[in-house]
């Protein structure tokens, strides 16, 4: 039987994973609305206006279990980590009240002038409203990453009988990997919502929708992860150089290297063994890790053994999960790489995609979900045993609940959020689905392509699956 | 003024007040849509446009039990783990409740009629179950948390209190925003759901007092007890108004539909206010009060200037979404 800490770490893991899926989405999308909607205005070209009118119901989907799952969270500090905020209020207090006051109440508020105000307010008023709502996503992200960041770097605080008062806000809100920590999520949740958007572009186009306002956001979608994919190599990469200055115990667990030393390879693939403390299976590019972290094939890497204590307790972060979780991040984000390039090179060279390429733009529809979700593993996980590094451990702000309690809940839990990602993806489908199904009818008449009876499949080019 | 503050810092009692409008706003305004939804459960035919009168505001709404847990947390942490502690149950299942309502909302837009069923009825017992839990939550807070049998017997009852006058806020509602066949419907649920209110209501009053001498000293002794007698007073005069005015309704020019919500809200508002003079300065029911519980002064200093930037603005960006979606209920489109 598990113990309540187990058992509330693992909830809240659940929680939170379920949580991410959604705001990755509605952060990039926002913006990517206020694309569409710029366009329209600009061009006066309906097609843009259908592909908001698609996403935008997309949004609202989305939006709203990403509001149900932040909800539960919320509650959840109190209710299974009272020693959190009993801890580090003074710092996370202010930041979480900064997020619900100027986010999300703005977010809620001209979501609904977004969705249902098109035709009651002025043009420019429903501009302002997708403004404000991607302003408001952002912002949420900003205030929450600034304290996720601090959690894991945290400083401009002194510690005074065990709680914890600011020195200096500038210092707490600007920590050492907040600029990265930020900078990752944003362009992560902008790759998230590029492939979703390309994909699901795909299937329609696969299924014989030739509306136009698809093929935009096709295109969008594949351009814009084209673009934001090297930065975001980039931006890991920097992130993980942070990570090596202020957190070596985690970059040990990523690399999966015991000992501290030079010429460290980088492994490609083992099977970390934390009984042997060492590798298994190990299949490696010599100095590959001293070259990427230190920039030099002799660079000293840290190693997890610096971590135990001397009565031989563990003070790094299980291996395992951090090493696996941060290859499957990387992996996607090399795939993503070539599936953008390759994909805008036959939109540049044939103005539209070979019918494989809509096929594999289908199949990583929610690449951006697991690389994003991958990359959390690898940072959360990688704090442990810490709560708050150096300062607060899981273990002491975890709450006195009986066991039997928490998995209760926890069961309760994982069923709902299984079922609601369930319906969430088929959903998503289902709107492809119905849309397209309108809009072909529509575009019938345009006797461009002929419609067969019964499932609106238009004869074309393009196989219908 | 320095026996209100008791001596100490006034923050963490201006942090308590804020605390209240919030909860009192949630109460109002997710008490309209949870009970449009309690209530959806009883008809068909006007479903949809039942949940079209709250769509643009649901959301929102919602946002107001955010930022009351959120000031309970970052204001008062020594508080927060004892408080949601106790409640670690009906917690969860409020959340299961808000889950399932929040998301039927935008999936029963999106699905096929076959599948719509069950998101309604995913919105219907979402929202009963979110009534009921806070309801039992109340209660419990109410007695101290400790749960005996006859606690959690009382703490039922308050909770089929508060989703009636949830039901009865949503009727109200109903009856402003809708006309014909729907409005007298509500009226109908209006007039129910009223008195099983006033049951709930009257409950809490008299168990109050008795489980908590201290409490009954703060109601009964002189001069309290003729300073506080127009509360209840106030409040049961606008019930047997409100149930009088139920019976001229609904009516040829529309008159008085405004009425009942407008009851409502003032009914809830001195319930509240009763509730907040019971118990302040107490937090945790007498074990805490808000001096002991909150947070360094600076941290709340920092918040609460951001709140007296912030709220205002939020007022004034809320009043213009009423006044975008203002009238009587269309039939939701997206566009």
């Amino acid at each position: 039987m598990m113990d309540t800490l187990m058992l509330s770490r693992i909830q809240f893991g659940a929680n939170i994973t379920f949580h991410i899926l959604f705001p990755t989405i509605t952060i990039a999308l926002g913006w990517v609305l206020l694309f569409f909607k710029l366009r329209y205005n600009r061009t006066g070209d309906m097609a843009w206006m259908d592909a908001y009118k698609f996403w935008v119901k997309v949004f609202a989907l989305t939006f709203a279990l990403g509001v149900v799952s932040g909800v539960t969270m919320s509650f959840q500090f109190g209710t299974n980590w009272p020693g959190f905020m009993e801890s580090v209020g003074n710092i996370a207090g202010p930041l979480l009240a900064y997020e619900i006051l100027t986010a999300f109440f703005l977010e809620a508020t001209f979501l609904a002038v977004m969705l249902f105000g098109f035709n009651r307010v002025s043009n420019r008023i429903h501009t302002l409203a997708t403004v404000l709502v991607a302003v408001g996503t952002t912002m949420s992200a900003f205030w929450i990453l600034v304290l996720n960041s601090w959690m894991h770097t945290p400083q401009g605080f002194e510690m005074r009988e065990g709680v914890a008062y600011v020195t200096s806000w500038w210092e707490v809100i600007f920590n050492p990997s907040m600029p990265y920590r930020l900078t990752h999520m944003l362009l992560a949740s902008g790759l998230t919502a590029a492939f979703l958007i390309a994909g699901v572009s795909a299937y329609r186009l696969l299924r014989g929708d030739r509306s136009e306002g698809v093929g935009k956001a096709l295109r969008t979608g594949v351009v814009m992860a084209a673009l934001l994919i090297p930065a975001q190599i980039f931006a890991g990469d920097m992130h993980g150089l942070n990570t090596l200055e202020h957190q070596p115990a985690k970059v040990a667990a990523m690399e999966g290297n015991w000992e501290t030393r030079g010429n460290v390879p980088l492994v490609l693939f083992t099977l970390p063994d934390e009984q042997a403390r060492e590798n298994r299976f190990e299949i490696a590019i010599p100095n590959g890790a001293s070259l990427i972290l230190k920039h030099d094939p002799a660079g000293v890497v840290p190693g997890l053994n610096d971590f135990v204590r001397e009565d031989g307790t563990v003070a790094h972060p299980p291996v395992a999960p951090v090493f696996f979780a941060f290859r499957i991040m990387v992996g996607i984000g090399m795939l993503m790489l070539v599936a953008s390039w390759f994909g805008s090179w036959q939109l540049y060279r044939r103005g539209t995609l070979s019918p494989w390429m809509l096929r594999g733009f289908l199949a990583m529809t929610f690449s951006g979900w697991v690389a994003t979700v991958a990359g959390w593993y690898v940072t959360e996980i990688g704090r442990q045993p810490w709560l708050v590094s150096g300062v607060l451990t899981t273990a002491e702000a975890v709450t006195a609940t009986p066991a039997g309690m928490v998995a209760s809940t926890l069961a309760m839990y994982l069923a709902i959020y299984a079922a609601l990602t369930a319906a969430y993806v088929w959903t998503l489908f289902h709107l492809a689905r119905r849309d397209g199904a309108s809009a072909t009818l529509g575009q019938a008449t345009a006797a461009q392509f002929s419609v067969a009876k019964g499932g609106a499949r238009i004869a074309g080019p393009v196989p219908a699956e | 003024m320095d026996a209100f503050f008791g001596g100490e810092s006034w923050l963490p009692v201006a942090f308590v007040g804020l605390m209240g409008v919030s909860i009192l706003l949630y109460v109002i305004l997710d008490g309209y849509d949870l009970g449009v939804g309690i209530l959806s459960g009883l008809t068909n035919r006007h479903k949809d446009k039942m949940i079209a009168s709250i769509g643009p505001f649901w959301d929102a709404n919602e946002t107001w039990l955010v930022l009351a847990v959120g000031l309970l947390l970052v204001a008062f942490p020594f508080a927060q783990g004892v408080i949601l502690g106790a409640l670690y149950l009906p917690v969860a299942v409020m959340l299961l409740g808000l889950i399932l309502r929040g998301v039927a909302f935008d999936f029963r837009a999106k699905v096929d009629a076959a599948q719509k069923i069950w998101w309604d009825r995913a919105f219907f017992g979402g929202s009963l179950l979110t009534a009921l839990s806070q309801g039992y939550m109340l209660g419990l807070y109410i007695l101290g948390f400790e749960r005996t049998l006859v606690n959690v017997a009382f703490a039922g009852l308050v909770a089929v209190g508060l989703a009636a006058a949830y039901a009865f806020i949503g009727a109200g509602w109903l009856i402003l925003r809708s006309e014909g066949a729907l409005q007298k419907r509500a009226v109908g649920w209006a007039k129910v759901s009223l008195w099983l209110s006033a049951i709930g209501l009257a409950a809490v009053s008299i168990a109050t007092p008795l489980v908590s001498e201290r409490i009954f000293e703060k109601w009964f002794a002189m001069p309290y007890l003729l300073m506080l007698a127009p509360i209840p007073l106030i409040t049961g005069a606008l019930i047997i108004a409100l149930h009088q005015v139920l019976k001229a309704l609904p009516n040829h020019n529309d008159q008085l539909s405004w009425a009942p919500f407008s009851g409502a809200i003032a009914v809830v508002f001195l319930a509240f206010y009763g509730l907040a003079y019971s118990f302040y300065p107490y937090i945790v029911p007498e074990q805490m009060t808000v001096w002991e519980a909150a947070a360094a002064d600076e941290s709340l200093m920092i918040m609460f200037i951001g709140a007296c930037i912030v709220l205002p603005l939020i007022g004034l960006y809320t009043s213009f979404i009423y006044r975008i979606f203002s009238g009587k209920t269309q039939d939701l489109r997206y566009y």
